[in-house]
């Protein structure tokens, strides 16, 4: 296969052309922890597609709703946080230098305590005391140190992130007058939305349900702690996004032989994400009782405004690949996307998630839409969307990105052979999840609930027909889930053969140059006490009434329901 | 900072398209009264079957077809576990939780609304074609969730 692109030219005004060795051991310790997570989990979907479908049983000493918040737990928190910070920690060792003997050690320590928080979880999990899924909804009850394990993942996640965060400000400090590389600027605003999200599910996690867990109270404030949660929940998944988005932005345009559109916007769509993803958490909440219409509104408004970053993020991507595009000969209306480099990975599985996320986006603006959310809620279908968003957009991309960073960090090569098992998984995952949420997405609108065993609900009519329809059938799921699976197992294996089979050499870590804007973006967009300040406004009018309204108007307490999970 | 043309098209028709479903929203709910079901009465959970109208589930008739269903959610069943109303009646579904979070949801119809310990929650049908109407929990409420169902009969 002839692919010119392969060879990526170094840009020599970075100040660093590789990740130091020792960041680079950091990094791919998250890696490490990331990828066993990943494969696990991916398991773990497919016996749920097969017994949802009817197709096996689960043996007794295993329970569904166990092996649902495995699956959960391992691919929507483990996989994604730890891959997010090996990307994070190289990519910052790589565009602000290496890191600081101090600062490193500050990563690890983080590294260890959310790890130890990940095995203490996965242990309670494995011993059936903990099947709370990956929400843990109060006043349904896990055993009690889940939720000291849950505090350690992310009081461990804060640690990694005050690395970060000071081995950027040693770069400001170090580089006064000098903006910020895109990535370090990028970095530094996804782990403060990081910091600020978890406030809410800390506050749950300490003040409500450690005590009530072990016993120090009694009673439990349901819906306080959901909102608590869903304060964390929805901006749990613009962490996801952004590293993705980070890789579109920084390493893409470089893949593809150009440079990126317009820097000002980029570092503008991240500021939006920051104030417009946190004071949203209701669109979680629209059909419950407790929270009143008029807020409920009001967040569903700042929902939509989120909205628009991403639009500006379409633009500036496919303005960076219809640029370099032309720039290369490309000419038409259409006929230069011809130029693009169609069969290289690390650009095609990244494309790939571009392309699902139009009808991930859509049908995220469905969920959001106040009363519409009605027709939807808690069915399939919004097991089917966060497939899209998280499960094919941003997997698909730290999959393209992996392709590279894996190689790179164990100084290993990138070769044709890898890109060529890279295009058959990134087609794999493509089917597989086509098959699987696009059945979710229409079963969903027949009404079929989301986290829920096998049934028939008594042969009811209505269920029956989840088995029997030409796509909305369960048996659909399954045949996705098992095609995802053969992707998941390549996808292992790929990691594997970078890890320690590939030949050894050099791969490259692309960072785009600065698009030619750099230097009139305004000072304004690095002024985090500004945007922080803002953010905290937001929130504060978003939450402060109706959670002053739960605390004075809540209902007697619950007490906790652990035999319930058995 | 510098916006290019085709992006200043871009925004403005994306930012518009939004201001222009987000006002249809708006009318909708605040105009025509179609809000997502968001009920303030509170009660206590653990004494549900002690106040009213919990402690008599079931169907009250409002007026000739009118029609207001009290209905317990708990730990794997609704309580009743059937109803039976006429062709055209519209029934209030009045239901609360004696335990953990669960849902209250008629598939192929709007009726799916939350129903968290502590709240009552409620949402409006009107039944319009005959047939046994299956009622779930779409909320994982624990290990025999999936069993979690009710019929309405509508003659």
């Amino acid at each position: 296969m002839k692919n010119t692109t392969l060879t990526v030219n170094e840009y020599t005004l970075d100040t660093n052309v590789k990740v130091a060795p020792k960041d680079a051991a950091l990094s791919l310790a998250h890696i490490y922890v990331a990828f066993i997570a990943f494969i696990i989990g991916a398991l773990m979907g497919l016996l749920q597609g097969l017994v949802r479908g009817g197709l096996i049983e689960l043996p007794s000493w295993l329970g569904y709703y166990q092996i649902l918040t495995v699956h959960g737990v391992l691919l929507a928190l483990v996989f994604t946080t730890y891959f997010i910070f090996a990307f994070l920690f190289a990519g910052v060792s790589r565009t602000l230098g290496g890191m600081s003997n101090g600062i490193r050690r500050v990563g690890w320590i983080g590294f260890w305590i959310t790890t130890i928080g990940t095995l203490l979880a996965a242990w309670l999990i494995l011993l059936g005391k903990a099947s709370v899924l990956y929400t843990f909804y109060a006043p349904l009850q896990a055993h009690p140190f889940y939720y000291i394990a849950l505090t350690l993942f992310i009081v461990g996640t804060w640690i990694a992130g005050a690395a970060i965060l000071a081995h950027y400000f040693c770069w400001k400090k170090t580089n006064k007058e000098q903006k910020t590389p895109l990535f370090g600027y990028m970095a530094t605003a996804t782990i403060i939305l990081w910091i600020i999200a978890c406030l809410g599910v800390a506050a749950t996690v300490l003040f409500q349900m450690i005590p009530w867990a072990f016993g120090l109270t009694d009673k439990i404030n349901v819906l306080l702690s959901r909102t608590l949660f869903w304060y964390f929940g929805h901006p749990l998944v613009y962490f996801w996004l952004l590293p993705a988005y980070m890789a579109w932005y920084v390493c893409i345009p470089k893949i593809i032989g150009g440079k990126l559109f317009s820097d000002s916007l980029a570092r503008l769509a991240f500021v939006l994400f920051l104030l417009f993803s946190i004071p949203v958490g209701f669109h979680h909440q629209l059909m419950e009782a407790g929270v009143s219409e008029f807020w409920k509104f009001v967040q569903t408004i700042l929902t939509f405004t989120v909205i628009v970053p991403s639009l500006m993020t379409a633009f500036s991507i496919f303005g960076t690949f219809e640029q370099t595009a032309r720039a290369k000969g490309g000419s038409g209306v259409l006929s230069w996307l011809g130029k693009l480099p169609w069969n290289d990975v690390r650009f095609f599985a990244p494309f790939m998630g571009m392309v699902i996320f139009i009808p991930a986006g859509t049908g995220g603006v469905i969920n959001a839409s106040h009363q519409m959310n009605a027709v939807i809620h808690n069915t399939l279908w919004v097991v089917g969307h966060f497939h899209l968003t998280v499960g094919s957009t941003v997997i698909l991309t730290f999959f393209g990105t992996s392709y590279w960073l894996i190689p790179h960090l164990t100084g290993r090569k990138f070769t044709p052979f890898l890109n060529r098992l890279g295009m058959l998984q990134t087609w794999l995952w493509t089917i597989g999840m086509f098959f699987m949420s696009g059945s979710m997405h229409l079963m969903g609108i027949l009404g079929a609930p989301r986290r829920t065993a096998y049934t028939t609900y008594q042969n009811h009519a209505t269920a029956l027909a989840w088995f029997d329809g030409m796509f909305t059938n369960y048996v659909t799921v399954a045949i996705g889930a098992a095609i995802l699976t053969i992707a998941a197992g390549l996808m292992f294996y790929n990691f594997i053969y970078m890890t320690w089979l590939a030949p050894k050499g050099e791969t490259a870590f692309p960072i785009s140059e600065p698009a030619s804007d750099t230097s009139t973006t305004p000072k304004i967009l690095e002024n985090w006490k500004l945007w922080i300040g803002i953010a905290a406004l937001l929130i504060l009018f978003a939450y402060t009434i109706p959670v002053y309204n739960m605390i004075v108007h809540a209902p007697p307490g619950s007490p906790g329901f652990n035999y319930l999970i058995n | 900072m510098h916006l290019h043309r085709y992006e200043k098209i871009w925004l403005a028709f994306g930012i518009g398209s939004l201001v222009v479903f987000l006002t249809l929203l708006g009318i909708t709910a605040f105009g025509f009264g179609h809000h997502p079901p968001s009920h303030m009465a509170i009660v206590n959970s653990q004494n549900l079957r002690n106040e009213a109208p919990f402690n008599k589930p079931g169907l009250q008739q409002i007026d000739k077809t009118t029609y207001q269903a009290n209905i317990i959610a708990m730990a794997f069943a609704f309580s009743p576990n059937k109803i039976e109303v006429p062709v055209g009646s519209t029934v209030r579904f009045n239901v609360s939780s004696a335990d953990v979070v669960h849902s209250f949801t008629i598939p192929k119809t709007n009726v799916n609304f939350m129903v968290t310990p502590g709240h009552v929650n409620m949402a409006e049908h009107t039944f319009t074609e005959p047939g046994t109407y299956l009622v779930l929990c779409n909320e994982y409420c624990g290990s025999g969730h999936h069993s979690m169902q009710m019929a309405i009969e509508v003659k």
